[in-house]
């Protein structure tokens, strides 16, 4: 027989096992945007309260340490959670035109994890840069039955 | 979601060569798919997919938006006054979904 306890950790299995990437989505996610490139980390800052209340409104900026002139620029920064449903956030592409590479939006977070943003620059090199978020209430948890 | 309606804020002047800042609000649920009724019924995905920026014709910022970006998508980014003219904003995502807004900027 199935206590309380036990129960309640066998539906939070089975209504949120499924529904979250992993880790190695995540990987693969990024791979697709890298093509075999090892990004290092550095340049890159990924702006985004440490402790969120609630994780459907999550305010998020990056920003990327370019001159952001025709020959040095950043092209492309991408964004990718491990535990949401789905791998990836965001992708902006960007040129000298914009004058800065930085892009702020609000995103949805599903469990306390780490987010990543990648940069592709001009050059060809890529950069990342991550932060560690603890999300109290969820995304997907709240409103996952209407 | 009934509207289709979005906002955008961009200086109306500049110096040449200066950089603006402009943000942009869409009114959209962006339903993620994910979600299901009491019923368990499976929601559709209605998502905003794309967001571009054109100056003068010309694109300088393109986003793309998936599921994990929040209802009513606010997009903040930047651009270089380059020249007086028209700032276009295009919104594209599932089931038809288009709107697009324009701004006025005279570069001084």
């Amino acid at each position: 027989m199935m206590d309380r306890r036990g129960f309640l950790l066998f539906t939070s299995i089975l209504f949120l096992g499924n529904a979250h990437a992993t880790p190695a989505q995540m990987q693969a996610a990024m791979r697709k945007v890298l093509g075999g490139a090892t990004p290092r980390p550095g340049k890159v800052k990924l702006e985004i309260a440490p402790l969120i209340d609630n994780g459907n409104t999550v305010p998020l900026s990056v920003s990327v340490d370019s001159p952001m002139t025709s020959a040095e620029h950043v092209k492309a920064i991408h964004v990718f959670t491990e535990k949401n449903p789905q791998p990836n956030v965001l992708s902006v592409r960007l040129g000298p035109r914009a004058g800065r590479a930085s892009v702020s939006t609000r995103v949805r977070l599903a469990d306390s994890q780490t987010v990543h943003a990648i940069a592709e620059l001009s050059d060809g090199s890529f950069w990342s840069g991550s932060a560690d978020v603890v999300v109290t209430v969820s995304a997907c948890l709240e409103d996952g039955f209407i | 979601m009934s509207g289709r309606r979005a906002i955008v804020t961009v200086p109306k002047q500049a110096k040449r060569g200066e950089v603006i800042e402009i943000k942009t609000l869409a009114q959209h649920a962006m339903e993620t798919g994910y979600r299901r009724t009491q019923e368990g019924v499976a929601i559709a995905r209605d998502i905003i997919r794309t967001f571009v920026c054109t100056y003068n014709g010309a694109e300088v910022f393109r986003m793309e938006l998936h599921p994990a970006i929040a209802a009513n998508p606010l997009i903040a980014f930047s651009t270089v006054a380059t020249e007086s003219g028209t700032l276009e904003f295009k919104w594209s995502g599932d089931n038809g979904y288009t709107v697009t807004e324009t701004a006025g900027i005279t570069v001084v």
